[in-house]
C-alpha cells in the first residue's frame, strides 16, 4: 500500500519569502523538466520561473519551500513560552476528547449522519489559529469541529449542534458538517470540498475592501482549511490564482491526511506535491510536518505576518494524517496497519507533552491537570447538551431567508410573514 | 414604436420609441362600466401606430405607477422625468446604490474597464475604483463564492453573469452557500448579494447562449428572483435587490436592454415580492414575465381588435409568486393563460401552473393554459429559432381557445 511521501534531504534550504535570508536573491534556476513528471522520490528546491508579466508589482521571485529549517540561535532558546505551550496543551486535548466522545455519542445514538472525526490532526488546527485574533475568519469543510473549538466556540455550542438541538451553534438547523459562529468568525464548515475556498477567498476579500475602499484599519486575514482530495478540485486553483491576483490576505492550508475516503491521494494525483502548486500561482509553496505542532505554528507564524502585512496569499501543506475513519460510517480497513502504526507513534499531542517535559515548561501535573479539566468540560457538554430542547415545529421556516418577506405575498394580500399561523410552522408555504 | 392612448385628463408624454410604457395603465374602476366596453390599451412592441377601431377612454383615469402598491406616478403629473434605455436604467439604478452605500460593490468578467458587455456598469469603475468594481477572471464558481464570502463578511456585492448562462457553473455556490447558507449557520449569517445578468433567447445565439435559468434556480431555497422587462421596473428592481437582505437572482433579458422609456427623476424601487398590472381586463388573464411581455402586449392589440379584453400581468416576481394580485385577476376573469419562455417542462409556468390549480381551483371556468417554448436547445437558424419560442399569433390562438 502507499506510503507517505517523507521528503528526503534536501539540497539547499530556501526560506519563505519575505526573510532577510539573502539566499532569495540568489538567481532563480528553472528546474529541468523532468522532474516535474509526476515523481515522488526525488525532491529538490523547485523555483518558480520568474514571472516575465507586464504587471510590475510582483516581480519578486516566488518560491516553494520544501522543508523549513529554522537557524538554531545562539542561545538556543525556545520555540514556544510556557503559556504558549501549555495553550497548545490544552486546545489539543480539547480537540481529542471532543472527538472521542463524538465518536461515543455517536455509536450510543445521540447523533446522526455523516460526522468527520479530526484525531490525529490537531497540530494543523491548533498550529494555526492560535495564531489568530477573534477578527480574523476561518473556513473549513465538513471535518470542522477542532477547527470551531480553536477558534472559540464553545464546546457546549458544538455538542448541541451535533445533538441537534436548539442551543447549537446553528440552531440545529446545521450539523456536524456546518459549524458556524458569527462571533467567533468562523465561517463554516462546507459539506461540498472545496465550496468553502471562494468564500474564504470572499471574507479575505472585504478584508482588503475594507483597507483600501473604506479606510479602515482592517488587519484580518482568513485561514481556509481544506484536504489533498480538494487540492484537485477547480475550485482550488481558481482562488489560488484570484487570491495571488488580488493579493489577498488568505492562508490556504492544505491538510494532506494522504486519503480521500478510500481515495489514495497518490493514486488521484498526477504531481502529489500540493505545495508545489502555490509558485505556480504567484504565492509561496510550504510543505511542513502536520504531525508537530511546533513546526507548523512557525510555519503559520510567518504566513499570517505576510498576509497582515498584505503581501498576499500563501500555500501551506501540512503532512497529516487521520488516526480515524474518513468518518464514523467508514470502516476504515483500506489503508495499512504500518502505515497508521507509524503516524500513530508521531501523535502531536505525545510530541508535545515529550516537548515540554523535556524542555522543562511544564511538568507531568501540570499537563493532568488540563487534561482533567478538559474531561470535565467535555462531560458538562454533552449533558448540556441531552439537557437541552430540540427544535419546535416554528423554527422550520425560520433563517429560510434574512427578510422573510422573500416567502412572498399570500392570496390574501398580505406578506405570509404576517400570517400568524407561519410561525407555527403549519402555515402552507 | 408604440403609442399610448390615455384618458383625456391625464397629461402624459407619450414616447414615441419601441418601449411598452408601463406606468401608463388604466386604473381599474369596474363598477360603472358595462362587460365588454373598450378601455385603454398599452400598445405592444412593434412598429404600429394603429389603434383598434372604436377604442376610446371611457373616462379620464387615474395612472398607476406600479402594480398593486398603487403609488401614484409623479413624474407623469409634474411632466419631468427623463428618458433613458433600459441597460442605462439599471447602470442608474447601480450607481445610485453604490453611491449610497460603500459597501456595495460589483464583481463579475469585464465589468470594470469594458463596462460590461451589456454596458450596464458602463462608467463605474472609473468613478469607483478597480476593487469596486472588480474585473474577474473567468471562474464563475470562484467569483460567485467570493462574493457570497465577501457578503457574509460586510459587503453588498452584485454578482454579474457575462450571460446567465455561464451561472451553470456557478450553480455550486448559488445553491449550497447562497442559499442555504443563512439557514445553515442557524440565521448568522446574511448574505445580501444580488446576482444578475442577461439570459432568455437572443437572435441566433445559439443552444448555449439562450438559456432560461429561472426554471433551474427555481427550487433552490432561500432566494428570490425577479425578472425586469421595462426600464422603470429595471431600476426599480435592481435598487430593491440590491436593499434586500437576501440573495437575489435579477433576470434580464437580452432583446431589451435597449428599450427606451420616461422614467422619474426622483428615486424610487419597485417591490420585489410583487406583480406588476401591466393591462386591466375582464376576459382572460395572461400572466407573462421578461420579453415575453411584448409578445404578449403585441397579441393583446389583435385581442382586443377581435373584441377580447385580456388583463396581463407581468408577473415579475419569478420567485416567490405574488398570489395576491395573481388571484385578484382569476377571480375576475376565470380563465388564464400563461405565456413563458422558459421550456415546458419544469419551468416558471408549470410552477406557476401549479400554484394556481392549488390555490384558485374554484375560480376557474378551463384548465390553466400555458404556453412556453419547446423543449429544444435553441438552434441557430433565425426560422427555426422563431419556431421554439412563444410567438403573438399562438398567443391569440390560445385566448381564442381559452374563451370559447
Amino acid at each position: 500500500m502507499a506510503t507517505a511521501f517523507s521528503p528526503t534531504k534536501l539540497t539547499a534550504t530556501v526560506p519563505l519569502h519575505g526573510s532577510q535570508e539573502n539566499r532569495l536573491l540568489l538567481p532563480i534556476r528553472l528546474a529541468p523538466p523532468s522532474s516535474f513528471l509526476g515523481s515522488t522520490r526525488s525532491l529538490s528546491i523547485i523555483s518558480s520561473p520568474r514571472l516575465i508579466h507586464a504587471n510590475a508589482a510582483r516581480r519578486s521571485p516566488v518560491v516553494g519551500v520544501q522543508e523549513v529549517v529554522k537557524e538554531k540561535k545562539a542561545t538556543n532558546s525556545l520555540l514556544i513560552t510556557k503559556e504558549e505551550g501549555l495553550e497548545l496543551y490544552e486546545d489539543m486535548i480539547l480537540g481529542r476528547s471532543f472527538e472521542d466522545m463524538c465518536a461515543q455519542m455517536y455509536y450510543r445514538g445521540k447523533m446522526f449522519g455523516f460526522v468527520h472525526l479530526y484525531n490525529g490532526q490537531e497540530a494543523v488546527s491548533t498550529g494555526f489559529i492560535k495564531l489568530l485574533t477573534k477578527t480574523d475568519s476561518v473556513v473549513s469543510t465538513y471535518r470542522d469541529h477542532v477547527h470551531a473549538l480553536s477558534k472559540g466556540v464553545s464546546a457546549r455550542a458544538v455538542m448541541s449542534e451535533l445533538f441537534g438541538k436548539v442551543t447549537g451553534c446553528c440552531r440545529g438547523q446545521g450539523g456536524s458538517m456546518h459549524m458556524f459562529s458569527k462571533e467567533h468568525n468562523m465561517l463554516g464548515g462546507f459539506a461540498f470540498i472545496g465550496e468553502g475556498i471562494p468564500v474564504a477567498t470572499g471574507a479575505a476579500f472585504t478584508s482588503k475592501y475594507k483597507r483600501e475602499v473604506l479606510k479602515q484599519n482592517c488587519q484580518d486575514v482568513t485561514v481556509a482549511f481544506f484536504g489533498d482530495g480538494t487540492c484537485n478540485n477547480g475550485q482550488f486553483y481558481e482562488c489560488l490564482n484570484m487570491a495571488a491576483l488580488y493579493k489577498l490576505p488568505i492562508i490556504f492550508v492544505v491538510e494532506n491526511n494522504l486519503w480521500a475516503i478510500g481515495m489514495s491521494h497518490l493514486r488521484a494525483t498526477s504531481d502529489p506535491e500540493i505545495w508545489k502548486k502555490g509558485p505556480a500561482f504567484g504565492m509561496p509553496g510550504v510543505h511542513v510536518d502536520g504531525m508537530d505542532v511546533l513546526k507548523v505554528r512557525e510555519v503559520a507564524k510567518e504566513a499570517v505576518t505576510r498576509a497582515r502585512r498584505g503581501d498576499g496569499p500563501t500555500l501551506v501543506e501540512c503532512e497529516t494524517y487521520r488516526f480515524r475513519g474518513h468518518s464514523l460510517a467508514d470502516p476504515d480497513e483500506l489503508r495499512d496497519a504500518a502505515e497508521k502504526a507509524k503516524y500513530a507513534a508521531r501523535d502531536p499531542i505525545t510530541a508535545l507533552k515529550k516537548y515540554l517535559i523535556e524542555n522543562k515548561l511544564a511538568n507531568e501535573a501540570d499537563l493532568k491537570s488540563i487534561e482533567k479539566k478538559i474531561d470535565e468540560l467535555v462531560e458538562e457538554a454533552v449533558e448540556f447538551a441531552d439537557a437541552s430542547p430540540q427544535p419546535g415545529r416554528s423554527q422550520l421556516l425560520e433563517n429560510v431567508f434574512a427578510d422573510p418577506k422573500g416567502f412572498g405575498i399570500g392570496p390574501d394580500g398580505r406578506y405570509r410573514c404576517e400570517d400568524p399561523k407561519f410561525t407555527e410552522g403549519t402555515a402552507q408555504v | 414604436m408604440s403609442a399610448i392612448i390615455h384618458g383625456a385628463g391625464a397629461a402624459t408624454a407619450l414616447s414615441t420609441f419601441n418601449p411598452v410604457d408601463s406606468k401608463k395603465l388604466a386604473a381599474p374602476c369596474r363598477t360603472n362600466l358595462p362587460a365588454r366596453s373598450k378601455r385603454y390599451i398599452v400598445a405592444g412592441s412593434d412598429a404600429s401606430k394603429s389603434f383598434g377601431s372604436g377604442l376610446r377612454a371611457s373616462h379620464s383615469q387615474k395612472l398607476i405607477a406600479n402594480a398593486v402598491a398603487t403609488k401614484t406616478d409623479t413624474s407623469a403629473t409634474t411632466g419631468t422625468g427623463h428618458e433613458l434605455l433600459l441597460f442605462e436604467a439599471l447602470q442608474e439604478g447601480l450607481e445610485e446604490e453604490m453611491d449610497r452605500d460603500p459597501h456595495v460593490c460589483v464583481m463579475g468578467e469585464d465589468v470594470g474597464h469594458y463596462g460590461g458587455s451589456y454596458k450596464v456598469t458602463k462608467g463605474l469603475a472609473d468613478k469607483f475604483g478597480d476593487l469596486r468594481v472588480l474585473d474577474t477572471p473567468i471562474c464563475e464558481n470562484a467569483f460567485t463564492g467570493m462574493g457570497i464570502g465577501a457578503a457574509m463578511t460586510g459587503l453588498r456585492p452584485v454578482i454579474e453573469g457575462m450571460n446567465m448562462g455561464f451561472l451553470l457553473l456557478a450553480f455550486n455556490q448559488i445553491s449550497n452557500n447562497c442559499g442555504m447558507l443563512h439557514y445553515t449557520s442557524g440565521g448568522q449569517f446574511t448574505i445580501p448579494v444580488v446576482i444578475r445578468g442577461p439570459g432568455g433567447v437572443g437572435r441566433q445565439l445559439g443552444a448555449e447562449h439562450s438559456q432560461r435559468l429561472e426554471s433551474y434556480f427555481q427550487s433552490i431555497p432561500g432566494i428570490q428572483m425577479v425578472a425586469c422587462s421595462t426600464p422603470y421596473n429595471a431600476k426599480g428592481l435592481m435598487k430593491a435587490a440590491i436593499r434586500s437582505e437576501n440573495p437575489v437572482i435579477l433576470f434580464e433579458h437580452v432583446l431589451l436592454y435597449n428599450l427606451k422609456e420616461k422614467i422619474p427623476d426622483e428615486e424610487y424601487i419597485c417591490n420585489l415580492e410583487e406583480a406588476e398590472m401591466v393591462r386591466p381586463g375582464e376576459h382572460i388573464t395572461i400572466l407573462t414575465y421578461s420579453r415575453m411581455r411584448y409578445h404578449v402586449m403585441q397579441a393583446a392589440k389583435t385581442l382586443v381588435n377581435k373584441g377580447y379584453d385580456p388583463e396581463v400581468i407581468d408577473i415579475r416576481s419569478l420567485k416567490p409568486f405574488d398570489l395576491y394580485t395573481i388571484g385578484n385577476s382569476v377571480k375576475k376573469t376565470h380563465r388564464v393563460l400563461i405565456v413563458e419562455e422558459c421550456m415546458r417542462t419544469g419551468g416558471i409556468g408549470a410552477s406557476l401552473t401549479a400554484a394556481i390549480n392549488e390555490n384558485f381551483h374554484d375560480y376557474l371556468d378551463a384548465p390553466v393554459m400555458c404556453l412556453s417554448s419547446q423543449d429544444v436547445p435553441t438552434p441557430y437558424a433565425g426560422t427555426l429559432e422563431e419556431w421554439t419560442v412563444v410567438q403573438p399569433a399562438q398567443i391569440v390562438t390560445a385566448v381564442e381557445q381559452l374563451c370559447q
